[in-house]
This record gives structure tokens, C-alpha cells and sequence, in this order.
């Protein structure tokens, strides 16, 4: 066999990067198995924060949740002492999964397979017949349970927000959020939220087209005709991209007023002959659509992309934080819990309800992404060597963006994806 | 039990829900939507949520005019995976209540390609509400609980 057609032993020399500001990502990082096992490893559990969960669904000790990173099930719980703590959902004698419901309240976790039980801080704390039957049986006089607790992420709350991290390498939550992402939480999170409820959804594609898209606000203005149609953010409206300083994270946003409520929709000469820049398609209950301004700013629509896991949405009056759970390089689950305040009145609470049919796997304007996302998966099945083109907004440096015409934040991701992963962007003799 | 819908009745109902779903079935939206009263209710929530007493859903319309306004946005505005639907409904479970009648039922929904590939999309239960308008039976409220609340893919059409 020619040396060439043999793939290598190291799944990141199979692809290249041609470019090393990421405006060419080869179509194998979505497809191969071995990069899928390798980010487990190097992105979900290397130096980065992952949102885990909110402490308002934790208010009591004893309350858990369990969740994922990557595709870790990872228990999240209020111990005794009041604080959070994550740990690995898996036993640690002989593996299987501790907890088995997915939330409640319990005094401690305890594995049905033999019994092993933990506290709430992840500790083992009992092992039945541990000394055997009258002294014959059990383990070894010199097994030491301390060895043996579920195995412990470090835990950093803001707000109210939980994030975890298994690496010991990973700054201060703060500093890896860094200033905008800081501000777009204490924003959201600015007093008591109350959980309205989830929702799920699965996609049948590799995770990172879904963070590609989040951080591509030029789609939002062409594929999500519903958005496009009722004005709520048209590409030549007032919007843009704001990133962190390695740009690994993205907010796209986009300003309130981008057309009066009841304005008859103007044709934009932009969209040319797609037919989608004059659409005249009219509610018969807008009521829907309506914002309630309920910040300082006149951010109206926001969502804020932090690497590698979540998104924090703010469409309207909507509110959610999305969670990413990878499955395998061909499927992950979108897991969003959706939120209000606690001082909402009726009014209020019905409004997030109702237009919460916006958002979503059955989202008016978001349910075209789990379809755009299956079809670049099952598009790029053959040509793993080929290249998506990454060029709106421009090439080179990764800076904020000042409209909504740009894909920059997508290569912010994968620059900062690529130097975890260990992957060198950029010609290979360079 | 006393309050179950006498046969002739019953009958009605099951004709209903034979019509809900063929028009479904056969993307008649715009009937499908004549199915209900002009004060009414159609919501799709997932056994998740309604478990934990959480009120969010995954479809809310709470009048006919948004009903109306998401089939139109189905026809107009969005992009979905094109599909055909085909609604497999248990027998159903009709009771006399208060405002109405109460109808219950199972539910399979299987979604097939333009290619002729199915799966098995979402199961779940009605729960509906329904009167009696110019002898016709309507459903005041459909609440749709959908055991398989992690929705594959995307959700356009209406369960
Ligand atoms: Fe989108």
C-alpha cells in the first residue's frame, strides 16, 4: 500500500490546516472517531471551564443534577456544607454509573452494583461486608477508601452559574471568561433566576458545526427567514460579534429598533436575487414578538458562545443557557434550561413562555440549524481532506466584529481549538 | 366507569382523531388548524418537564391565530428536513368531564424520508379537550406529552 493512502497512527497529522488564521478547516475534524476521543481529552477535560449548571436548581443540600462534559455523565450536587461539587458519575470499584436518575435529592450517592456509597463531596464513606464474614472475605486489611472516592472536578460559581473544570492547568473561571463573558453573565444572572423548564434536542451531526454556527452570525440573517421576516435581526441591521481576547468565545448581538413593531418590511438590496431580502409575511398574533426591555442596554437579542460547552441566549425575553453534550463525532445533544426571575409577575412569566416558541428544537427561528447542521455532516462524509472556507468578515487577525456579516468568531474557536489540541494551523513548512 | 363516553360519542372521537391525524399525515395543515376552536389550546410539552411541575413546552399556541401563524411560518419562513409523517393513534380514552369531554390516546409518530427511510420519531400521549360546535367536535385544548422529549433533530410539524 502506498504510504500516502495509509492514515496516520496520530489522527491530527491526518488533516492540515492550511491556513494559520483558520480560514480553512479540513472536513476530517467532523468525521474522524480518533479526533472525536482525543477532544474528550484535550478540550472537554483539558484547561477550560465547562457550564455544568445553575445553583437555583440546586437549592437545597442534597439536591443533584447530573449533566455531561463531553460526554462524561458528571453529578453536580449541594453537599451538606452548602457548597457545589461535580464528580464523575461512575463507581469507583468497578465503574458503573453511581447515581441513576438524572435529578432529586439524596443524602448520598449510592452504586447498586455492590453497595459502594459516597457523600455528597464525592467521598466513599461505605463498602458493605467491607471486613467480610466474620473476618474471612472483604477487601485487604490495607485497601484505603480515601484511594477510592468518585473521581472530583474543581468547581468555580459566578452568579449563580456553575462551571467545571478537570484540569488542574485551567485559570480562574474570571480570567478564562474574560470581560465581556463576565459582564453578558452578571447581566443575565443580575438577580434570582427561576427555572421554567428544559428542552433536548439531538442532532445527528458532529458538535462542532453546531459551536461553528453559534459563532457564525452571518447565517442568522439568511437562513432563519422567520428572524429575517419580523425584523428581529436583519443582517444590515444594528448587530455585531464581541470575543474574548483569544477569541475562543463569541456574543453575537444585535441592538432593539432594527424596525418599528408593525412596520411593513423593507426589501434589502443585500440579499440580491435570493428572494429573501423582501419578504412580506405578516402575524395574525405579533403579540409574540414584543420585547419587554429588561436590561440598561438595547441588546435585544444575544448569545453568548463560550468555549468549548454552552451558550447563554437572550432572544428577547427568552432566556436559556444550552448545553452541549457530545455523544460520538456524529451526534450530540443540545440540553437548554430555560429561565426567568423570580420577581416575574403573570404578565411576564406567560410572555418568556409564549415566545419561547423562538428558540429551540422547534424554535421559529432556530430550528433550521439542526437541519443546516445534518447537512454539512452528511455532506463532508467523503473528502475529509477538503476544506470548509471560512472568509466573511475577512482573514487574519481575530478582533470584534461591528455588524453581523462576518463569520471571524468561527476561526476564534478553532484557533484556540487547534493549540489544545496540539494542531499546528498554517503551512506545514512554516 | 360511569362518565366514559356513551358509543355513539365515542365513535365521534374516534373519528376526530382519525381526521387530526390524517390531515397531519397528509400535510393538510391549514385544515388540520379548522380542528380547533377559535379559544384554544395546542401545546406539545415534554414528560420531563411536566414531571418536575415545569411549565415550559417545546410548542405553545395558546389561540387558533397562532396556530394559524406557525403553519403559515412552516409554509413560508422555515427550513425544516423534509419528511412525510405518519401518526399511528392508540384507541382512545373518552370521559365526560366538566367543560367538556376528555379524550386520551397513545400516540407513534414515525417520520419517513424522500427516500423512503423511516424512524421512529417521538411517542407520547394526547390529552385533549373537546366540545361540541354546530354538531361538529373540536378540540378546545390538545396537549400533546412527548415521552421522547430529546427531540431528534428538529421539530416543525405539528404532533
Ligand atoms: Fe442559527
Amino acid at each position: 500500500m502506498d504510504a500516502a493512502t495509509v492514515p496516520s497512527a496520530d489522527p491530527i497529522q491526518r488533516y492540515s490546516f492550511p491556513a494559520a488564521d483558520c480560514s480553512r478547516i479540513p472536513y476530517g475534524m467532523y468525521r474522524d472517531a480518533d479526533i472525536y476521543a482525543l477532544e474528550q481529552e484535550r478540550i472537554f477535560r483539558g484547561p477550560v471551564w465547562n457550564y455544568l449548571a445553575l445553583e437555583c436548581e440546586l437549592p437545597n443540600p442534597g439536591d443533584f443534577r447530573v449533566v455531561a462534559v463531553g460526554d462524561t455523565p458528571v453529578i453536580v450536587n449541594r453537599a451538606r456544607d452548602g457548597n457545589v461539587h461535580a464528580m464523575v458519575n461512575r463507581c469507583a470499584h468497578r465503574g458503573a454509573i453511581v447515581q441513576r436518575a438524572i435529578h432529586g435529592n439524596v443524602r448520598k450517592h449510592v452504586c447498586c452494583y455492590h453497595q459502594w456509597s459516597y457523600e455528597l463531596t464525592g467521598k466513599l464513606t461505605g463498602i458493605p461486608f467491607r471486613r467480610g464474614v466474620e473476618g474471612v472475605g472483604g477487601l485487604p486489611a490495607d485497601f484505603d477508601m480515601a484511594e477510592h472516592g468518585l473521581q472530583k472536578l474543581r468547581v468555580e460559581v459566578l452568579c449563580g452559574v456553575i462551571f467545571g473544570s478537570f484540569s488542574p492547568e485551567a485559570c480562574p473561571l474570571e480570567d478564562f471568561l474574560d470581560a465581556p463573558f463576565v459582564a453578558q453573565i452578571r447581566r443575565l444572572f443580575h438577580k434570582p433566576p427561576v427555572v421554567l423548564g428544559y428542552q433536548r434536542q439531538r442532532v445527528f451531526g458532529n458538535w462542532k458545526l453546531y459551536t461553528d454556527n453559534l459563532r457564525d452570525p452571518n447565517h442568522g440573517g439568511l437562513l432563519h427567514m422567520f428572524q429575517i421576516t419580523f425584523g428581529i435581526a436583519r443582517l444590515s441591521g444594528r448587530g455585531g460579534a464581541t470575543l474574548d481576547r483569544d477569541g475562543k468565545h463569541n456574543m453575537s448581538w444585535a441592538a432593539q429598533g432594527a424596525r418599528p413593531e408593525g412596520e411593513t418590511p423593507q426589501a434589502d438590496a443585500g440579499y440580491g436575487d435570493t428572494g429573501r431580502g423582501d419578504m412580506d409575511i405578516r402575524l395574525r398574533d405579533p403579540s409574540m414578538l414584543r420585547y419587554h426591555k429588561e436590561y440598561p442596554d438595547d441588546l435585544s437579542l444575544t448569545v453568548a458562545s463560550i468555549f468549548p460547552n454552552c451558550a447563554f441566549q437572550q432572544i428577547g425575553n427568552t432566556l436559556a443557557v444550552r448545553q452541549i453534550r457530545t455523544k460520538s463525532a456524529d451526534e450530540f445533544e443540545i440540553v437548554s434550561t430555560y429561565f426567568g426571575y423570580d420577581d416575574d409577575d403573570a404578565a411576564m412569566r406567560r410572555h418568556r413562555l409564549r415566545k419561547a416558541n423562538l428558540a429551540g428544537p422547534a424554535g421559529l427561528v432556530s430550528m433550521e440549524d439542526g437541519e443546516a447542521v445534518e447537512l454539512v455532516h452528511r455532506a463532508i462524509l467523503r473528502d475529509l481532506d477538503e476544506h470548509s472556507v471560512v472568509e466573511f468578515g475577512g482573514r487574519g487577525p481575530v478582533t470584534d466584529q461591528p455588524n453581523l456579516v462576518t463569520d471571524v468568531p468561527m476561526r476564534g474557536f478553532w484557533i484556540t481549538y487547534c493549540r489544545l489540541m496540539g494542531i499546528h494551523a498554517g503551512p506545514a513548512n512554516a | 366507569m360511569s362518565n366514559l363516553l356513551p358509543l355513539e360519542l365515542h365513535m365521534q372521537m374516534t373519528l376526530l382523531f382519525e381526521e387530526y391525524a390524517r390531515l397531519l399525515d397528509e400535510d393538510r395543515l391549514e385544515e388540520w388548524t379548522d380542528l380547533f376552536t377559535e379559544e384554544c389550546l395546542y401545546e406539545i410539552v415534554s414528560r420531563e418537564n411536566v414531571q418536575q411541575n415545569l411549565p415550559l413546552s417545546l410548542m405553545l399556541c395558546d389561540n387558533k391565530n397562532m396556530i394559524r401563524d406557525r403553519i403559515s411560518a412552516l409554509r413560508q419562513a422555515n427550513i425544516y428536513n423534509i419528511h412525510t409523517d405518519c401518526h399511528v393513534i392508540g384507541p382512545i380514552r373518552g370521559t365526560v368531564g366538566e367543560a367538556g369531554y376528555e379524550a386520551s390516546a397513545a400516540y407513534s409518530l414515525f417520520q419517513s424520508t424522500q427516500e423512503g427511510e423511516t424512524r421512529l420519531f417521538s411517542v407520547g400521549r394526547y390529552h385533549a379537550l373537546v366540545i361540541e360546535r354546530g354538531g361538529l367536535l373540536r378540540f378546545v385544548r390538545q396537549r400533546v406529552i412527548v415521552d421522547t422529549g430529546a427531540i431528534l433533530t428538529l421539530l416543525a410539524t405539528p404532533i
